[in-house]
């Protein structure tokens, strides 16, 4: 039950991009595709799962004051790896992702999750806990590069979904479609919270009567 | 070592205006969105990406020629954000002792900057783009300078919001995206130009 819970908070309550507001960079930069988004949220998971793993089995081994420097070699390497697998495999995908790849290293979630997360906990939970939050950011960035991808240009996947009569706005692929899309995104999110909030503080008030 | 005045100035208009780090690149989201709440922390802020930004540059021009040399250059990322870490310490230990003013101006912004996506990116961009050492130096001079532009533009326009009546839903994150859509769409008439 509780692994469960490890898996499952990145998709609502601490959801990286929507509510933590973490790692921008990417869900801003390269949902202009649904295929671009899929593939830089799955390296992203990739990248998560494997540094998760590897800094809970050296959680005892790194001294506390060099850390964050241990952390960030470790992430370093497992992106190296992404980045080139990547290159090998889907030429076409990295070039489309471009800088984006290296920058995984730099991605807030990653550090975050292992500075909050896999230093405390074993390793089981730190697998979890890592695919748990890449999968919301695969997640994430498939709904904001699905909105971008149907309203910019009037496809998704790549095929024609749309009556050929819409005119594509091409704003919403070019960078302040980017903003946009997040911002209603954000804001949306923000409206449900609050009325579930009090919803529940409704059901709180009727139990005790 | 050519020094062609055109291409130097397409380098610094495109690296301030058109392609803009925070919002036409989307590189340094975090910080943007963090610390461009008053305009006294986003000017430090942005004082402190220019700086390390631009030793950046410099340095890893030269750890990227001894990575070629030895022919190791998989370990590009690796070494770039090693000497990046290392670079903010340094600066970060020598303006305590040298400049304390300045060090306690910047205060907590210069940590920050080890993740601050824009310095790796412009390490990553300068071997991409295949700039000698006076390109490279000025690029991320003046790429760090675009980043302090929008920056410090942004919390001009929040420290205004502050008094303004923002509806419930959009308070907070969601206006900033907004305005920062705007300000990408303003910055997008820069394209185009030529030199």
């Amino acid at each position: 039950m509780s692994n469960w819970k490890e898996f499952s908070k990145g998709f609502w309550a601490e959801n990286p991009t929507f509510r933590l507001v973490l790692g921008m960079c990417a869900p801003l930069a390269i949902t202009t595709s649904v295929k671009n988004g899929v593939g830089m949220g799955v390296s992203t998971t990739a990248v998560l799962v494997a540094s998760n793993i590897w800094i809970s089995i050296l959680r005892n081994a790194i001294p506390n004051q060099i850390r964050i420097p241990c952390f960030i070699v470790v992430i370093a390497a497992f992106t190296t790896i992404v980045d080139l697998s990547v290159h090998a495999f889907s030429p076409v995908l990295y070039d489309a992702l471009g800088i984006f790849i290296p920058l995984i290293v730099v991605n807030c979630i990653i550090l975050g999750r292992a500075e909050a997360f896999a230093s405390k906990n074993q390793i089981w939970p730190s697998a979890l806990d890592g695919l748990g939050m890449g999968l919301a950011f695969t997640v994430n960035l498939t709904i904001i590069s699905g909105i971008r991808e149907l309203i910019g240009s009037g496809q998704l996947l790549g095929r024609p979904v749309v009556p050929p009569a819409y005119q594509p706005s091409l704003v919403m692929i070019l960078p302040p479609g980017g903003f946009i899309t997040l911002a209603f995104l954000i804001a949306g999110m923000n409206v449900i919270s609050r009325r579930l909030e009090i919803r529940r503080a409704a059901e709180r008030k009727e139990a005790p009567q | 070592m050519k020094l062609d005045f055109s291409t130097l100035m397409t380098i610094i208009i495109g690296a301030i205006f058109i392609n803009n780090f925070v919002l036409s690149r989307f590189l340094g989201i975090c910080p943007f969105v963090g610390v461009s709440r008053s305009l006294e922390s986003s000017f430090g802020m942005g004082m402190a990406v220019i700086f390390v930004m631009t030793l950046t540059g410099f340095v890893t021009y030269f750890v990227n020629l001894i990575l070629v040399i030895t022919r190791v250059e998989y370990l590009q990322m690796m070494c770039f954000i090693i000497v990046i870490a290392a670079l903010v310490q340094f600066v970060e230990m020598f303006l305590q002792k040298f400049n304390p003013t300045l060090y306690s101006a910047l205060g907590i912004y210069l940590p920050l900057i080890t993740t601050n996506c824009a310095v790796l990116a412009v390490a990553l961009l300068n071997v991409k783009e295949g700039y000698n050492l006076i390109e490279a130096v000025l690029f991320s001079f003046f790429a760090a300078a675009g980043f302090a532009l929008a920056l410090v533009i942004m919390a001009g326009i929040r420290e205004r919001l502050e008094i303004t009546d923002v509806p419930r839903t959009m308070q907070g994150v969601p206006i900033t995206f907004i305005i920062a859509a705007i300000l990408s769409l303003a910055f997008m008439g820069f394209s185009g130009m030529k030199f």
